[in-house]
């Protein structure tokens, strides 16, 4: 995964004036899968979409709308939406890409190809 | 020789992208990669600081906060003489994994936010609830507090 999309995004949507809240992420990679979780708070299963085109994979979370009443005095949470955008290595198996949302954490699961896994090889006599 | 007045340098060369609310987003960036082992650093210097509203009605107040990805268990609450304090930690074995490691931006540790409110609160009437990764704590004011509508009677 890198990160050349992401800025190339980051320009287009200050251009465009479409502001979104960039998630933090975390990215693990064991021998079996790469493991990416992103911060969405306010975002639900509804509010998720993970979409992928060629080797790009975009998350983009919407925040449930709140109805406020009375006065705010305090106000420091963004009401923007999510969205983040990482290029796949192209060793991914991306038809077995699963995603889940929990407490505003989303965890995608992105599993490599059967020919990227270790392998055991047994040996002849 | 010229005596120029002595400015911190973040200051001069600080990118002003209009608005405030894209600071934190900038900041985010700045320690991206390469520079992405440091964002755990920043988070030591500044601390967890989870976003947090506090809305007024009639009758409550309201504080959200959020709080991504944490078990219920591990948040706490204390109201100590008007003071509410949300505080928790998220641990770092939660994190996993037996894996490389390519980003870690999400914060690890101890987190404590405490918010004054105006008016006091029935305290055996609080409420809270965690859904979707936003903490949202409902504060009823006691009767003492709550706006009222004196009737005077002309005689």
């Amino acid at each position: 995964m890198n990160t050349t999309q992401e800025k190339e995004l980051r320009t287009e949507t200050r251009a465009v004036r479409v502001e979104y809240v960039m998630p933090p992420v975390n990215i693990y990679e064991t021998t079996q899968a790469y493991i990416l979780e992103a911060e969405m708070p306010g975002v639900d299963k509804n509010g998720l979409e993970v979409t992928l085109e060629g080797n790009e994979i975009t998350l983009l979370g919407r925040r449930q709308v709140e109805k406020v009443s009375g006065e705010q005095l305090l106000r420091e949470r963004n009401e923007a939406d999510y969205r983040r955008v990482f290029e796949l290595d192209p060793t991914l198996d991306t038809s077995k890409i699963s995603a889940r949302i929990e407490q505003g954490l989303l965890t995608l699961t992105l599993p490599k190809s059967a020919q990227q896994q270790p392998r055991r090889i047994t040996v002849n006599d | 020789m010229m005596l120029t007045r002595w400015q911190r340098p973040e200051l001069t060369s600080w990118p002003v992208f209009g608005r405030l609310s894209d600071l934190r987003n900038e900041i985010d960036r700045l320690f991206e990669t390469p520079f992405a082992e440091f964002s755990r650093a920043s988070s030591l210097l500044g601390g967890w600081m989870p976003a947090l509203d506090l809305n007024e009605d009639k009758d409550h107040f309201t504080v959200k906060c959020e709080l991504p990805g944490m078990k219920k268990d591990d948040i706490n609450l204390t109201l100590h003489e008007g003071c509410l304090t949300i505080s928790g930690e998220r641990r770092g074995e939660q994190a996993r994994p037996d894996g490389e490691v390519h980003r870690a931006e999400r914060f690890v540790g101890r987190f404590q936010r405490t918010v004054l409110l105006p008016a006091p609160v029935a305290v055996d009437k609080i409420s809270a609830q965690y859904k979707d990764g936003v903490l949202t704590v409902t504060l009823p004011k006691t009767e003492e507090a709550k706006p009222k509508q004196i009737e005077v009677k002309v005689g």
